[in-house]
């Protein structure tokens, strides 16, 4: 039994400090040390200089730390009473991106409030788990796969997916669907339904591939198929990833040295080819302390999950591990040429801070759900009203 | 303290949660296995490729599209030269590599303070321009001792010529190297070493359809940087040809009968408002701005009281003198002020108040109607005519000739002119509009300013009988032609467009101030209209005396429009002197030269050119 009583009110100020005390400050301390490899990849790449990645990222990092201990020692409560406006403001964010969204890269992705660039899809990823974390801890296992409750679930992850694909923006829409699909499964889905959904998914591809990718998407699965067809379009990023990981060898071609990344023969080498740089500069051996420290992470996350007392907790942390866990296969396995070219970053260690700030928020959440584990939330509470 | 249905979902939350744990672990050691394949089992073939051969992508210049004439004949070009760069990364101390390069090829100390801000500058592993156009001998010098000179290339380039060099600067424009400012805009294509934008006339104005698209090269180096052979290439796209609606002979006989003087033709096709010639004298050569411009020959234009560098067609603005009668002509007949017949006597002057308005002619006209008065330029006439037809009417009907406007030609830099109104005057100089201000509005003096450009599409609206025609030069970009609006109906009446037709036919073929200006071609005679713009108020002194005896710059300018033929016009002219004395002296007889070219060329009846589509490599083979 995940049951621990040890959690309650005592007074204002000792409750906050008690909160900080029981947080988990491994996870933080992992958190800070992928972190950190990110830093001084990023100190590496701008040629032994922290401007102009390092600093910022540090920066964004500091800021972000705290955002995230904030979000932790609030009660988990406020967080599922804000589950469902927060998933109806990402959502209006998303249609009104459609309309004053600029454009970035090729695709409309952010919007402008004031200063701030904000970038809906990314938020969408957080309000995502929430709405449907709090929607399933309504829902007993029987009754996952009931007809009405299946549609609304489905429907909660279509809106935000279906408005997402059309930006178009792929990467963030696999994570979304994969992510929502993910907790859905947890709350308890009949196999009776899994199966035959999974071999419909087989079926749709050929559809899919004729009627919803876009022919940039398209060009990507062609280089990945064959990258020599292209070597100085799309299939050059491939290429030159590879050689770059490739060369690397068992311990690296040492700090500052990677001849790919420095002589500017590999693109976007501070985003989405960080992990190419890790591997060129640190080998093998560096790549499998990144991933030790993923893995580190990922436990924790799941060990916070399986101590958690509500339907509610456990779904959220589980959701935060799904949704880092999908950036980082993504992202390995598209700089190792495994899959196309997607544009998703190295999550904690890529240079921009929008996607870290979406980390380390749904961080903050899962550690929120870690103090407060202890915490009964109704099943009843669920309902909307 | 569970009830039993949430220890069920506990317990399939945990059964699911340890399915999904060794599926990621399953995906995770294929991960590891993927990173041990490429850094342990193919590494040796991956290191060689990141270590020996450096495979590294460039980008390739496009080359810029070809100006031509309407006819065919090339007016900007690309010529290929001999360039040498330098690569500040390889270079680590560039001053060094510089110093050692000055004394194989000449580089004035100019050039490398240059070079080294352009090194600064550009980020370190981008080549920046060292010199170009260099000889053969000076070339090869630079091969052979590379070895010795780290971080410099050698290639070859591209440089624009202008085969006509001044007799089109005016209109081409020229290209020039690009600011920091640029660069922000596109920076790969444009911190390009040497690369160049167009920086005035339609050089500017089609720089997009000109500038095309970048190739990319894919090249081995070696370790130091150097390229050791090419593997693969991407064509980028040539830039468009654009085709103009000059003719280059027209152009150049406008060109020679200015040469030595300063002004201004303009010949356009009444019916499309496609310029056949456009010229501003003198030129200057845009070669000189292509490349690095030597600050003598630049303080040399800037000095040259003929002012070289003003493109006068455009940006010169004249008072129009009496070729702007037929406009207050047309305005008196279209408000019912005047009416063809009614007759104004002139004695030689006229006095309003203490003022007195003088004819050009002094003994007086005596009594002319309007066709008279036109033919002989009668200013007494236009002064009564002006004041009973009143300035708002004339100020209407002179907007409609577009007078006071810009017309978004394709050479950027249009001045829009003056049309003084009431209005204006109260705005500008805060003073009340008078019965004289009417008056030398009539005879095109006072305060309105017009454009050589502004005179052409007046005259041509007028030849066309109020067709508001738009002027431009550009016909076609890549060989497909522009679309252009058919021009707005300006509502004259075809019986008012006649009898100021009459009135300027006269001047030029039945005796009138341009009378020694005729043409004798077959079926294409010329109705024209001479005028005279005041630089400075006539003393009585200065009256009547030989221009030949005032110093240059106070004579009059020389001014005259015409259309042709007469019949059905298709050409309309104007041509503005500066400081050539009277417009049936100074003006007229260039225009009789250039109409009569004109008139045997008939450029706009000929079908037009229509470039030859090309490949980044040049020409397209047939087959």
């Amino acid at each position: 039994m995940p049951l621990n009583d040890s959690y309650g009110p005592t007074g204002r100020e000792t409750r906050l400090l008690g909160k900080l005390r029981s947080l988990n400050w491994t996870l933080v301390g992992l958190i800070t040390a992928v972190c950190c490899i990110g830093f001084g990849l990023l100190y590496s790449v701008a040629g032994m200089s922290l401007e102009p990645w390092a600093d910022r990222q540090m920066l964004r990092f500091a800021v972000g730390v705290m955002i995230m201990i904030g979000i932790a020692v609030v009660d988990v409560r406020w967080w599922f009473q804000l589950a469902y406006p927060i998933y109806g403001i990402s959502l209006l964010l998303l249609v009104a991106v459609e309309f004053v969204g600029r454009m970035g890269k090729g695709a409309e992705r952010w919007i402008d409030v004031g200063p701030l660039q904000l970038q809906p899809s990314e938020l969408m990823k957080i309000a995502l788990i929430l709405a449907l974390a709090r929607f399933l801890h309504g829902v007993l296992v029987d009754d996952v796969s009931r007809p009405t409750r299946l549609f609304m679930a489905v429907l909660l992850i279509a809106l935000p997916a279906g408005l997402v694909l059309i930006q178009p923006n792929l990467g963030t829409a696999l994570i979304l669907i994969v992510g929502g699909c993910g907790l859905i499964f947890l709350a308890g889905l009949s196999w009776k339904i899994i199966l035959p959904v999974v071999a419909l998914i087989v079926a749709a591809v050929p559809v899919g591939w004729e009627f919803v990718l876009k022919d940039y998407q398209k060009q990507r699965v062609y280089t990945f198929l064959d990258p020599d067809s292209d070597p100085l379009g799309a299939g050059y990023n491939i290429t030159q990833s590879k050689i770059a990981l490739g060369s690397g060898g068992l311990f690296g071609k040492g700090f500052g040295e990677g001849t790919q990344s420095r002589l500017n023969f590999l693109p976007e080498k501070q985003t989405d080819f960080i992990f190419t740089v890790l591997g060129e500069e640190f080998g093998l051996f560096g790549l499998l302390i990144l991933m030790g420290l993923f893995t580190a992470i990922l436990y924790q996350g799941v060990q916070v999950a399986l101590d958690t007392r509500s339907q509610f907790g456990r779904l959220v942390a589980m959701g935060v591990c799904l949704n880092f866990l999908l950036y980082i296969l993504i992202n390995t396995s598209m700089s190792m040429g495994l899959i196309p070219v997607v544009g998703i970053p190295l999550p904690l260690v890529s240079y921009g801070g929008t996607a870290l700030l979406t980390v380390l928020f749904g961080f903050g959440l899962l550690l929120s759900v870690q103090v407060h584990r202890a915490v009964d939330i109704p099943r009843s509470a669920a309902a909307l009203i | 303290m569970m009830d039993g249905r949430e220890s069920v979902r506990y317990r399939a939350f945990s059964r699911r949660t340890a399915i999904l744990s060794a599926g990621t672990a399953g995906l995770f050691a294929l991960l590891t296995g993927r990173m041990f394949q490429l850094s342990v089992l193919q590494r040796e073939q991956f290191a060689t490729l990141a270590e020996d051969n450096r495979v590294n992508l460039q980008l390739i210049a496009p080359r810029r599209g070809r100006v031509y004439d309407r006819t065919g004949v090339e007016l900007a070009n690309t010529t290929q030269n001999f360039r040498v760069l330098l690569v500040p990364e390889q270079a680590k101390d560039v001053r060094a590599v510089l110093e050692k390069l000055s004394q194989l090829i000449p580089l004035s100390p100019n050039r490398l303070e240059r070079i080294l801000r352009d090194a600064l500058r550009s980020k370190a592993f981008n080549p920046v321009l060292v010199t170009e156009g260099l000889n053969w001998e000076d070339f090869v010098k630079v091969n052979i001792n590379a070895p010795d000179l780290p971080g410099v290339k050698t290639d070859m380039g591209e440089l624009r010529s202008y085969p006509f060099g001044p007799w089109l600067s005016h209109v081409l424009g020229y290209v020039a190297g690009v600011t920091d400012k640029d660069i922000e805009k596109e920076p790969e294509l444009l911190s390009l070493p040497g690369f160049r934008i167009g920086r005035s006339g339609v050089e500017k104005a089609a720089d997009d359809a000109l500038r095309g698209k970048p190739g990319a090269q894919q090249v081995e180096v070696n370790a130091h940087g150097r390229v050791i052979r090419e593997l693969g290439r991407r064509e980028g796209t040539t830039g468009q040809d654009v085709v103009l609606s000059l003719d280059m002979e027209v152009q150049k006989v406008a060109q020679e009968k200015l040469a030595g003087q300063s002004g201004s033709v303009v010949v356009m096709d009444v019916t499309n408002g496609e310029i056949i010639s456009i010229v501003s004298a003198p030129g200057f050569d845009p070669n000189a701005f292509t490349g690095t411009i030597s600050p003598a020959i630049w303080k040399q234009l800037n000095q040259d009281e003929l002012k070289p560098l003003l493109n006068k067609a455009i940006t010169g603005i004249y008072p129009p003198g009496s070729t702007y009668k037929p406009i207050v002509a047309l305005a008196a007949l279209a408000s019912g002020a005047m009416t063809p017949r009614d007759r104004v006597h002139c004695s030689g002057a006229r006095a309003l108040g203490n003022h007195v308005f003088h004819c050009w002619k002094r003994g007086g006209h005596g009594s002319v109607d309007m066709h008279i008065a036109i033919k002989q330029s009668c200013d007494s006439y236009f002064y009564e005519c002006a004041r009973r037809t009143g300035i708002e009417a004339i100020a209407a009907m002179s907007r409609k000739f577009g007078i006071g406007q810009t017309y978004g030609l394709e050479i950027p830099g249009e001045k829009s002119g003056l049309m003084p109104d009431p209005d204006w005057k109260r705005r500008a100089r805060n003073d009340s509009w008078r019965d004289g201000d009417t008056f030398n509005v009539g005879i095109g003096q006072g305060a309105v300013l017009t454009t050589p450009l502004q005179l052409c599409v007046m005259t041509a609206r007028l030849a066309n009988g109020g067709k508001a025609v738009i002027p431009h030069v550009i016909r076609s970009f890549g060989g497909v032609d522009r679309e252009l609006a058919v021009p707005e109906d300006m509502g004259l009446d075809p019986a008012h467009v006649a009898i100021v037709h009459g009135g300027m036919d006269a001047v030029t073929n039945q005796g009138g101030t341009g009378a020694r200006s005729r043409i004798d071609v077959e079926g294409f005679d010329m109705a024209g209209k001479t005028g005279t713009a005041q630089v400075r108020k006539l003393t009585a002194a200065l009256r009547g005396r030989n221009s030949d005896s005032i110093p240059w710059k106070f004579r009059d300018h020389g001014l005259f429009v015409a259309f042709a033929p007469v019949k059905e016009p298709r050409y309309a002219i104007s041509v503005i002197v500066e400081h050539g004395g009277g417009g049936s002296k100074a003006a007229a007889p260039i225009a009789k030269e250039v109409m009569t070219v004109v008139a045997q060329r008939d450029p706009a009846r000929k079908k037009y050119f229509v470039p030859p589509a090309r490949t980044a490599q040049g020409l397209v083979t047939k087959a």
